[in-house]
């Protein structure tokens, strides 16, 4: 059962990341992530991670998603020409990722992790709950979790400076002139 | 299901993100795909909190979900810039970083 | 007060004094500066008379006194501090050097007035006197080396002291390069002996080196001859004479001090402070004796033909240094020391004359210009008169008893010292000889132009210019002065060369042959452990030195004045019938040359050599060609900065799977 949901959501999740990167069109790409994210929060439901699960679909599929949606409404959908400049680049950026998978999957089955061939251990109920995120926030990970808030603070005010329209020049006071040429400058 | 399967598809799903990083030309397309990376690094997280036992990987993982959606604003801030000042929508136009 | 506290003293006050007059100097109306530099040095002869009394007082083995301000070094079994020894011979070189300062600073209060570096002169005269002391009281090797510098550079300073004469600066700087050539040999022997005794201070390594070395052990020959390197840089023997004629360059009264009384001195005084070294290596002892000898005879025979006044008496100089090295060498040190003390007193009162006489020409020191000033100068004639005599060793002056002690001495040595003996008479005669070539051809004779003006009671003045090449300047600062100063008008002047003149008569009164032992006496607790302590010259020879002496003396003063006096143009007839023998003399027997072909030229073509070839190709080349490197490599480099986005994520995402790829086969 575990692992039909498994491939399942593999299957999902790998055709999400393929749309993404192999539509044309940028709105067509972020309904294709808003597909791999969700099916993301399957397997992390797999992985006993309930609170990253729903934090998942609530954050990422529900708020970052749709940030993405209104700045290509914005936007506009350009279409990616289809000729490229260097097709060169191109081949190259395939194969390297290619060696990375490569080498990654290597890196994974040939490691002496012995634990990596099994389940994982017999976990307790409150395992990934939301209690349990929670007490080690605040016991453990305090000041990540305090450096984080701060982060978010710094993004909200750098959003807001980002989005910000240049005032008028008449609304702005002008300087003087006459005064700015008087004065000594070193 | 073992543990080396989640790590696997974590794999792919990262090196599709790197391709899309490096071969699509608008950006916002490369920010999505650079979620997409993320959102693999996240899986392995996972998988191997659930390897361990311990929960300190989903909390890694957590602040990664929240970097993640700090970093989309910038971004996403960055291009709504772009298109008002009529800055063409191209990673290869945006080559002042020379030397 | 103890004998250290006035030896303290007398060494600080100068350098206060220098100090002083250096950063006060612009608040110095007229003649301050002089006097406050004479005054620092009368208060530091007074300390030394201070520091001979309570000398005197202490019984006398208990003479060699040591004092330390402070460790000065102290690691790697170097023990240096900062102390000096107070002993016979240190205190009467401060005595001699205070002394004889003390009245060429009085002299040059006058004399340099009206110099726009007036107040400079006195600085450095006060550092020089300062220099020579710490040399002279320092208690180790390492002080006095570093007071060995500081007297070369006093002497470079005052030898330039006219900048802007191209002459003068040329003749600081081959003083400089000479006595820096001492240095080495210098630094070179304390070295070789602190590697071998292990002590640089002079009780110590005079303890330790008898029990060291064997005697004329092939170390202890080297090291004294480096000793010698540096000590005849300082005094002007051969090979390293050839900067003193040209020091003449310096104003005069810094002739008198340096070129006369102290300075090169200075070579003397090294002799006799290692005394205990050199006779344990008794060849390096004898070469000095045979160069000083050699020295003393070529300088007579120069100074018999120049023409320039204080070119001639710096010659004189050269040759009675000679005698004073040759005096320590063959362990003579009472008279050796002796001379050096008459030498001071009647060199520095002629070079005082002969500045008057100069100043009455008006910068003129051509001799062949000069005649019959007699009667316009009395005074100077008279001083410069009592000078000649000294020097000539006129029976009864200083310079007689002390010259004819240290040629006894030879004698009683025996053996191949009756060479020394018989060299030193025929400097003896030719030093009688050209003694009084100047008196007669200066003085003597029909008065010139300018005697005539200053007997009319005017000075003569004329365009300022370079003595020796005529080149004409001004007077302003860098130059010398518009006045010019004789002694009948400057009392100062007069007062200090009286008193020399006096001292050059009396003098020999405290070493008379036979009678009174004042200065061997006073200097025997210092060279108590040298084996010809008790070597007393027989009456026989003694009577023999003093005869043969004094018929020299005389002898040379008659030739002089037949060839002066009764006929006139001898010598120009005499020049013009041995030409070669005349240019020989003339040359300098042809030494400046030789260095000039042999060092002089190769060094500057090495120095070509190296610029064009080495600086330009192999530093130029390398350096060139390393910017040219770094700009090829940087080319390369840059291909990958294209700006492009994509290119530098594949960059990234090739890097990381390179690492990757790394890591995977080193983890096999």
């Amino acid at each position: 059962m575990e692992a039909v949901v498994f491939w399942f959501a593999a299957a999902l999740a790998v055709a999400g990341a393929l749309g993404i990167v192999l539509q044309r069109n940028p709105f067509y790409s972020v309904l294709a992530l808003v597909v791999h994210l969700i099916a993301l929060a399957v397997l992390f439901l797999l992985l006993r991670a309930e609170f990253l699960a729903a934090a998942q679909v609530i954050v990422y599929a529900g708020a970052v998603m749709v940030l993405y949606v209104f700045v290509v409404a914005y936007v506009g959908g350009l279409e990616d020409p289809l000729t490229e400049p260097s097709p060169a680049l191109r081949a190259l950026a395939v194969v390297f990722c290619v060696a990375l998978l490569a080498e990654l999957s290597v890196a994974i089955a040939g490691s002496g992790l012995k634990a990596l061939d099994t389940h994982g251990p017999e976990l307790e109920a409150g395992f990934g709950s939301p209690a349990q995120i929670g007490e080690l926030f605040l016991t453990r990970f305090l000041i990540a979790f305090e450096l984080v808030s701060l982060l978010l603070l710094i993004a909200a005010v750098a959003a807001v400076v980002l989005a910000r329209r240049e005032p008028e020049t008449s609304s702005r006071p002008q300087p003087d002139r006459g005064l700015a040429r008087e004065r000594q400058v070193f | 299901m073992d543990i080396v399967w989640y790590l696997v598809l974590s794999a792919l799903i990262f090196s599709i993100g790197a391709v899309g990083v490096l071969t699509r030309r608008s950006p916002l397309v490369v920010l999505i795909c650079l979620e997409l990376m993320l959102n693999a690094g996240n899986l392995a997280l996972v998988a191997f909190a659930r390897m361990t036992g311990t929960a300190d990987g989903q909390i890694f993982a957590l602040i990664v979900m929240i970097v993640a959606a700090a970093e989309v604003v910038v971004g996403l801030g960055l291009i709504v810039a772009m298109y008002r000042n009529r800055v063409p929508m191209d990673v290869d136009e945006l080559s002042e970083l020379r030397g | 007060m103890n004998a250290t506290t006035y030896a303290w003293l007398v060494l600080s006050i100068p350098l206060a004094g220098a100090a002083g007059i250096a950063l006060a100097w612009r608040w110095l109306p007229g003649r301050t500066a002089g006097w406050i530099g004479s005054a620092a040095i009368g208060l530091a002869f007074l300390n030394s008379i201070g520091a001979l009394v309570m000398l005197q007082d202490r019984p006398a083995e208990e003479r060699h006194l040591r004092s330390a301000l402070w460790d000065y070094a102290n690691t790697s079994g170097i023990e240096v501090q900062l102390d000096i020894f107070v002993d016979p011979l240190a205190v009467f070189m401060c005595l001699v050097v205070t002394g004889v300062s003390f009245l060429i600073h009085v002299y040059s209060a006058a004399y340099m007035a009206g110099d726009r570096g007036y107040a400079r002169y006195f600085s450095y005269l006060n550092f020089f006197v300062f220099s020579m002391l710490l040399l002279v009281l320092a208690g180790n090797f390492i002080l006095l080396i570093v007071g060995w510098a500081f007297v070369g550079f006093a002497s470079y300073a005052l030898i330039s002291f006219w900048y802007r004469r191209r002459t003068a600066t040329y003749a600081g700087m081959k003083a400089f390069v000479i006595n820096v050539v001492g240095d080495v040999g210098l630094v070179l022997a304390a070295i070789l002996l602190q590697r071998d005794t292990g002590r640089l201070d002079y009780p110590g390594v005079f303890e330790t080196a008898p029990r060291v070395f064997e005697t004329n052990e092939w170390v202890i020959v080297a090291v004294c001859l480096l000793l010698l390197l540096g000590a005849f840089a300082k005094s002007a023997q051969i090979p390293l004479h050839t900067w003193l004629a040209d020091a003449m360059e310096g104003p005069t009264p810094v002739s008198a001090l340096i070129h006369a009384a102290t300075m090169v001195t200075a070579g003397v005084y090294l002799i006799a402070r290692m005394h205990p070294l050199f006779e344990l290596a008794p060849t390096a002892a004898d070469i000095s004796a045979a160069i000083g000898a050699l020295t003393l005879v070529f300088a007579a025979s120069v100074a018999l033909v120049v023409t320039d006044l204080k070119r001639i008496i710096a010659y004189s100089t050269i040759s009675q240094i000679g005698y004073m090295v040759m005096g320590v060498s063959i362990a003579a040190y009472g008279a050796g020391m002796f001379h050096l003390m008459t030498h001071a007193f009647f060199k520095a009162l002629m070079f005082m004359a002969a500045g008057s006489v100069i100043a009455a020409m008006a910068g003129s020191q051509d001799i062949d210009r000069m005649s019959g000033l007699r009667r316009a100068m009395p005074f100077t004639f008279a001083a410069f008169l009592v000078a000649a005599l000294a020097l000539a060793a006129f029976p009864g002056l200083s310079g007689y008893f002390s010259k004819d002690e240290v040629l006894a001495f030879a004698a009683e040595r025996g053996g191949a010292y009756w060479l020394l003996y018989v060299a030193g008479t025929l400097a003896a005669l030719m030093t009688a000889f050209y003694a009084f070539r100047i008196v007669f051809r200066v003085f003597g004779g029909e008065p010139n132009a300018e005697a005539r003006e200053l007997e009319g009671g005017h000075l003569h003045h004329a365009e300022p210019a370079n003595p020796v090449t005529g080149e004409p300047e001004d007077t302003d600062v860098g130059y010398p002065g518009p006045a010019h100063h004789i002694a009948e008008r400057e009392f100062p002047m007069k007062a200090a060369m009286g008193l020399l003149a006096v001292l050059s008569v009396v003098a020999g009164a405290l070493q008379i042959p036979g009678v009174t032992h004042v200065v061997e006496g006073f200097l025997d607790t210092t060279f108590e452990d040298s084996r010809f302590i008790d070597t007393e010259v027989s009456g026989g020879l003694e009577a023999l030195a003093l005869i043969v002496g004094a018929a020299t003396g005389l002898a040379g003063i008659a030739l002089a004045w037949l060839l002066y006096v009764r006929n006139p143009g001898a010598t120009t007839r005499l020049a013009r019938r041995l030409p070669r023998l005349h240019g020989f003399l003339a040359h300098k027997w042809y030494f400046d040359e030789l260095y000039d072909r042999t060092i002089v030229r190769p060094t500057a073509a090495l120095g070509r050599f190296s610029a064009d070839v080495f600086e330009r190709v192999v530093v130029g080349g390398l350096v060139s060609g390393t910017t040219f490197a770094v700009r090829a490599g940087n080319s390369i480099v840059r291909v990958a900065q294209t700006g492009l986005l994509r290119n530098y994520a594949l960059l990234l995402v090739t890097g990381v799977t390179a690492l990757a790829l790394y890591f995977l086969v080193v983890s096999r």
